[in-house]
């Protein structure tokens, strides 16, 4: 049975500037599962940096409800957790970074151990713990190192030591791969993953990026304007997106888009044959299992030319998405079109032959 | 040395070795005012500083109305010139040390000189410094306190270069308070020297003035260099 460990009830955000008034945030409700991580995608301006920060109370919200854990933290339009009750419960709350945000006067050590000064360990099991957490992200050998000194996957695994430092159940990444390389994004969103499976920790992962999303992600929200347009599981997300800016978040993701144009330059689709028809098949989970497109060329003898194909592995459920140029006489075309419909694929026709 | 000095700088000569007003006296003056009054409105103004950045826009402790009280008290006390301020505060000095002569009555004008100087560059570091930083703190759960600390240590080598600036000023302003008988290097250049008609006296006290004021630059660049890890 899960729990929830994050409930946002219909926040709100507004800032007021000098007569204008901005709605960062516009009744948004999430609900967040123990264990869970959880992406938030948007582009930049779309209210998610906003967002994230009432979970720490960085930003205090408008109006709404947040309850993290089992404590009501915000509600009735006021902060219900004062001065050292506040600060305690920031400290079950790790965060980190797109610019690391690293003490540059202090060392790698320095800078873990700054999160430990109100904790009750003794100084010894503190330097213990700091040794700990910068093995754990492996960095032990760097921990006399300034930051100007590391490079940036470097200091990311610092800050991540840090956010570490007092056991958080939550850690909120705000856009904590966006400064970094493909390579160095990956092997610390290998970390995060690693960290939420042998820690249980909660991840809330905010990024501009579907990639990351669909590498590391559970569920995921898609905000524009301050609203959140959709939220699910991140299989249904990708293999039924159903608001337009998911869909194109989407095809970022997967590549399709730049496919397509390449695509429809090619003689095959430029010249489609009268016998022949171009689709689109999307499809998820089980049919994959099953031959289909072998199965159509056995029943209706309707071949099967594949130009583009891609499948992705989400949450262990394979989402394939193929362009095909399917080739056979008139009745038999439209038979295997609609075996394939019956075989719960997506077919879009995108051209007929002329 | 000592004859050869008598003979071509007899001026030099007179104003001596020991006592009130001797050479090395005047030196000990000249430093006892920079410094102490360094200490005293560097203190006040760097409490200052910090707090017109934690009060002001996007402040932890974001405070309108005490933001624009602080400001203002910087912004007056910073237009006033140091030779106004002087005889402006005279009564206040009076009241404090008891006599509006000597060095340690100086201490007072050139600490309240210091005081907005010193708030207004300390508030430029602080500014400066990455607000990130300073979130990331707040996100781990630290205190006011905390928070002030990460500030001054982030602002370390910045804090002291601006003190290098503040004390060359300093020394500076202990010469104009040397015109109304502080005492120390400004008072030998223009009580003994100039209007003596001295010129060796003049050119002595300003050269010892400007080695004071070599050694400070060179041990605040040091200092700065050696602390930052940028």
């Amino acid at each position: 049975m899960s729990e929830t460990i994050i409930n946002l009830e219909h926040i709100d955000i507004t800032f007021h500037q000098k007569k204008r008034v901005i709605e960062a945030v516009k009744d948004v409700s999430i609900e967040i599962e123990k264990g869970d991580i959880y992406g938030i995608v948007g582009y930049s301006g779309a209210g998610k940096s906003t967002l994230v920060r009432v979970i720490n109370l960085l930003q205090v919200p408008s109006a709404g409800k947040i309850t993290i854990g089992n404590d009501v933290t915000f509600a009735d339009g006021k902060v219900q957790l004062q001065g050292a009750a506040l600060r305690q419960k920031r400290q079950k709350i790790g965060m980190i970074f797109q610019h690391f945000n690293l003490m540059a006067q202090k060392t790698a050590r320095q800078n873990v151990a700054f999160a430990l000064r109100h904790s009750d360990l003794t100084k010894e099991e503190k330097a213990k713990k700091v040794e700990d957490l910068l093995e754990l992200v492996g960095l032990a050998d760097r921990a006399d190192n300034y930051p100007a000194q590391l490079s940036g996957g470097q200091k990311q695994r610092v800050a991540i030591a840090r956010a570490l430092a007092n056991d958080p159940e939550i850690l909120i990444s705000d856009e904590s791969t966006s400064a970094l390389d493909p390579k160095t994004t990956k092997q610390i969103l290998a970390l995060l993953q690693d960290l939420n499976q042998k820690l249980g920790l909660t991840v809330v992962m905010i990024t501009h990026e579907m990639q990351i999303v669909k590498d590391i992600c559970h569920r995921v929200a898609v905000m524009q304007n301050g609203h959140l347009i959709e939220e699910g599981s991140v299989l249904d997300i990708f293999s039924n997106p159903k608001e337009p800016l998911t869909q194109e978040f989407i095809k970022t993701a997967t590549g399709i888009d730049e496919a397509m144009v390449k695509i429809e330059k090619q003689d095959i689709v430029q010249n489609l044959a009268a016998d022949s028809v171009l689709v689109q098949l999307k499809y998820a989970g089980h049919t994959t299992d099953e031959p289909i497109l072998n199965d159509i060329y056995k029943r209706f003898e309707v071949s099967a030319n594949i130009l583009y194909g891609n499948i992705e592995i989400l949450d262990n459920v394979p989402v394939g998405e193929m362009i095909v140029v399917l080739s056979g006489n008139r009745p038999a075309l439209e038979a295997a079109q609609e075996a394939i419909k019956s075989a719960d694929i997506a077919l879009t026709v995108l051209k007929r032959g002329a | 040395m000592s004859e050869w000095i008598q003979t071509n700088f007899p001026n030099i000569y007179k104003i001596g070795m020991e006592g009130t007003n001797s050479w090395p006296d005047a030196i000990y003056a000249t430093l006892y005012m920079t410094i102490i009054a360094f200490l005293i409105g560097g203190f006040l103004g760097l409490v200052m500083g910090l707090f017109l950045v934690l009060t002001g826009p996007d402040g932890v402790i974001e405070n309108k109305a005490v933001f624009q009280i602080l400001d203002k008290v910087t912004s007056i006390f910073r237009a006033i010139p140091f030779i106004i301020l002087l005889a402006l505060i005279a009564p206040v000095t009076y009241w404090i040390v008891g006599t509006n002569l000597g060095r340690t009555a100086a201490l007072v004008p050139l600490a309240a000189a210091t005081f907005p100087f010193y708030a207004r560059q300390v508030q430029v570091v602080l500014a400066e410094l990455d607000r990130g930083v300073i979130e990331a703190a707040q996100a781990s759960g630290a205190t006011l306190w905390d928070i002030i600390k990460v500030y001054l240590s982030e602002g370390l080598p910045d804090l002291i270069r601006v003190s290098t600036v503040t004390l060359i000023s300093l020394v500076g302003e202990t010469a104009m308070a040397g015109a109304i008988g502080s005492g120390g290097l400004g008072t030998i250049a223009i009580n003994y020297g100039y209007q003596r008609s001295n010129t060796d006296v003049t050119i002595l006290a300003t050269l010892l003035i400007l080695i004071i004021i070599f050694i400070i630059q060179f041990l605040g660049d040091f200092l700065t260099q050696k602390l930052s890890h940028k």
